[in-house]
């Protein structure tokens, strides 16, 4: 499937900048147009730039309807000559670097404004579920977990039975990141968590338990992509793309999925950006559950397939462990604001590679692994994506 | 049922527009071998849809159909993880169709299992409504209700002064209670519905007035006005005394109101005109459990229609055979409810019929009404 024809053009020249995060909020009635309202305003604050300086955006979100990115462009008082909407969940921070960057590249825009945000009102995850895609209204909704908790709980199941995975082993994910949220500040959950906690939470879905899941929350993420001498210019900390991939309904033919679409495209990501998996300081996976977080390790190839799990076990997984992966605490342990779950491995990999960190922060970080998952259509996630970033410009 | 391609076989599950294989438009939905693995199962025990709130813990699983699509299903208890299972498709209590894993060989009680109760309208434990014992069907129906192990049968009986064939029977049977009931008195609805309409879980209407006779063999329409009192307006009183409890109670604990049953000649679907004004009144009962299903709708209570051709009863004494005996039709009604269709056609001129109406509805028309020039 990869590798056919024409070498890929690499990402070089373009910059990573000014990653913020409007604190999240377990529920709040604001609608998604303030969440990105205010994102963009950290943004801008942030590098200085005024509204009509931002020439290109790139918006996600699940909350928005009836509008899109067009209809925000009216309501923020943008005049953007690039304009995209990219609705594909956990993978969506990935995939809209890629297309900014190649915006940028190409000249497109000057500086595009990549931001996600979702609102949190008491009904409305409730809402999204019932109406996500055809096939779940028809596939998947119908069998009573009402949202996602089923379907990843059949995933868990037949990885546990596949590869031997345990509930403890998953619980080393979740501890971990829920050590590295403690100096998050806006991360939703900051109780510390022993194994023995995770061991004993409440089933939801057997075997997904409780810290295996995820808190829907409204929050919004952003950065700026832009050419490098431009962010010199405004003297902006910034990231690298060494490589980015990404991939749509892979492996259709899984009974069930056990694998991403990583796998499909890892040689060419990891050619492309010329480092090795050992090169990497930290990495950053779509964590909507443990499960996930562990086919990324093994599809992207830290490990061979099905040994995520003694990978897991073998290293320490926190932000001064030898293995920093989902440093800020992740969305297991910052919480999920919708769509913004899918920029913030990404965005908070940007904060480590620039150090503009809030919290925990990796020694030395130069190089960083972001991965997204998304879109559950019904039984499966089918959209992945991955990047390699460097360091480019640190603070100060 | 799933689609299938015309181009190239491939089998499409969830339900789509065009063949995901080869993009052909040409799918088109057909029997499957419903044979399939149980690859991995899950319990829930939370949900954010208040209906399976009250009936966790829930088991569902995920099964790679023989046919190629892989399936979230319900689960039966007796349908294991690993192992062979047998795929049913109905409609749930929202009137959604779903899929059931079950075991692939009949298991003992395999009917009590607590998700299949919910699709399907056992009448085990449930309390039944059989609107008219005075016809050889209904007795038939009530033997067969108290055999499958309803909690109680209500025997709808008019004007219960006057003795019937059959009487001392049917009202010796256990779990039983007599229910005065004429269709075409409203007081007499009124009465019974104050006294048991919010125990009715299953209300099975088999009161029919069915005479020979077409519009030019007939002099007057006094007897087609008696049709469309028993056939018609008679459902339509009950529906409006009886229904808006029952559609209250379609998701009540464990033995909810389940199903609203009519018993209609086959010719409600294309007129016979030998018993031609009957079945006039019969299509306008058949139209009426249509909007009754508009009227259900999403509240848990499936409404279940019975077709059935000339029963062998004193106002089809002229006909010749085949004609459906009570006691057939009574146990094809309880059979019905036990699998949880909601159309069944019993009998051999019943089936007949189908299977011409669903080739050729029109056709079917023209066959039945050109009948008598053939003879």
């Amino acid at each position: 499937m990869s590798s056919v024809g024409r070498t890929r053009q690499n990402y070089s020249g373009v910059a990573l900048a000014a990653p913020v995060t409007v604190p999240y909020v377990r529920y709040s009635p604001k609608p998604a147009h303030w969440w990105i309202g205010r994102a963009l305003a950290m943004l801008a604050s942030s590098a200085k730039l005024k509204p009509a300086d931002i020439d290109g955006m790139c918006v996600s979100s699940f909350t928005l309807f009836p509008d899109t990115a067009v209809g925000l462009t009216q309501h923020l008082g943008l005049s953007p000559r690039w304009l995209d909407h990219i609705p594909m969940g956990g993978a969506s921070g990935v995939v809209a670097l890629r297309r900014a960057t190649r915006a940028v590249q190409a000249g497109d825009a000057e500086i595009v404004a990549c931001v996600a945000g979702d609102a949190n009102q008491v009904s409305s995850f409730r809402g999204m579920l019932t109406s996500f895609s055809r096939f779940s209204q028809d596939g998947a909704y119908p069998y009573g977990s009402g949202g996602p908790n089923g379907a990843f709980a059949l995933i868990t199941r037949a990885y546990m039975q596949a590869y031997g995975a345990t509930r403890e082993d998953f619980g080393q994910i979740c501890v971990a990141q829920r050590r590295n949220a403690m100096m998050t500040p806006h991360a939703l959950m900051k109780k510390p968590l022993s194994l023995a906690e995770y061991m004993d939470a409440r089933p939801i879905a057997d075997p997904v338990h409780l810290f295996d899941c995820v808190m829907p929350c409204a929050g919004a993420e952003a950065f700026l992509v832009m050419r490098e001498d431009r962010a010199v210019e405004l003297g902006l900390p910034f990231a690298r793309v060494l490589a980015a991939i990404e991939r749509h309904n892979a492996y259709p033919d899984d009974p069930i999925q056990i694998r991403g679409g990583w796998g499909v495209d890892r040689a060419e990501l990891w050619d492309q950006a010329g480092v090795a998996p050992a090169d990497v300081d930290l990495l950053q996976t779509y964590d909507d559950y443990p499960v996930i977080s562990m086919m990324q390790i093994e599809d992207l190839g830290f490990c061979e397939k099905g040994e995520a799990a003694a990978f897991v076990r073998g290293h320490s997984l926190t932000y001064d462990g030898d293995f920093p992966h989902n440093v800020s605490g992740g969305q297991l342990s910052v919480g999920q604001a919708g769509a913004a779950g899918g920029y913030l491995g990404l965005v908070e990999a940007i904060r480590q590679l620039t150090g503009e960190t809030l919290g925990a922060r990796v020694a030395n970080a130069k190089v960083a692994a972001v991965s997204g998952f998304g879109m559950i259509n019904y039984d499966r996630g089918l959209c992945s994506a991955a990047a390699l970033l460097s360091e480019g410009r640190r603070i100060g | 049922m799933l689609q299938r391609c015309g181009a190239c076989q491939t089998i499409a599950y969830p339900p789509r527009d065009l063949c995901g294989c080869c993009w052909a438009d040409s799918l088109s939905w057909v029997e499957i071998d419903a044979g399939g693995v149980f690859l991995a199962e899950t319990t829930l025990h939370t949900s954010t849809n208040v209906y399976f709130r009250e009936r966790m813990p829930w088991r569902i699983g995920v099964i790679k159909l023989d046919a190629g699509p892989t399936i979230i299903a319900h689960a039966h208890a007796d349908a294991k993880e690993g192992a062979r299972v047998c795929m049913l498709a109905r409609t749930d209590k929202s009137g959604q169709g779903v899929f059931i894993a079950l075991p692939e060989r009949e298991t003992p009680n395999m009917a009590d299992d607590k998700a299949l109760r919910e699709l399907t309208c056992d009448p085990k434990h449930r309390r039944v409504l059989v609107t008219d014992v005075r016809h050889p069907t209904g007795q038939a129906l009530a033997r067969g209700l108290v055999r499958a192990g309803a909690g109680k049968v209500f025997l709808g009986v008019a004007e219960q002064w006057k003795p019937f064939v059959g009487r001392d029977e049917l009202y010796a049977l256990p779990n039983t209670e007599v229910a005065p009931l004429d269709l075409s008195d409203a007081d007499s609805i009124a009465d019974l519905t104050s006294s048991i309409g919010g125990k009715v879980d299953i209300l099975i209407n088999t009161a029919q007035h069915m005479r020979p006779g077409s519009a030019m063999t007939r002099r007057d329409a006094i007897t087609a006005r008696d049709e469309m009192e028993f056939n018609y307006f008679g459902p339509l009183r009950l529906l409006q005394s009886f229904g808006p409890a029952m559609r209250s109670r379609g998701a009540d604990g464990a033995n909810s109101a389940v199903a609203w049953v009519n018993v209609l000649s086959v010719f409600a679907l294309a007129n016979w005109p030998a018993y031609g004004l009957s079945a006039a009144s019969q299509a306008a009962a058949l139209s009426l459990s249509q909007c009754a299903r508009g009227d259900f709708a999403g509240s848990g209570v499936k409404v279940v229609n019975i077709f059935h051709g000339p029963i062998d009863d004193e106002w089809h004494q002229p006909l010749p055979p085949p004609k459906v005996a009570p006691e057939a039709l009574g146990a094809g009604i309880v059979g019905a409810l036990q699998q949880g269709l909601e159309q069944s056609f019993i009998g051999d001129v019943a089936k007949d019929i189908e299977t011409r109406w669903r080739e050729d509805p029109a056709l079917l028309e023209r066959e039945l009404t050109l009948a008598r020039l053939m003879d």
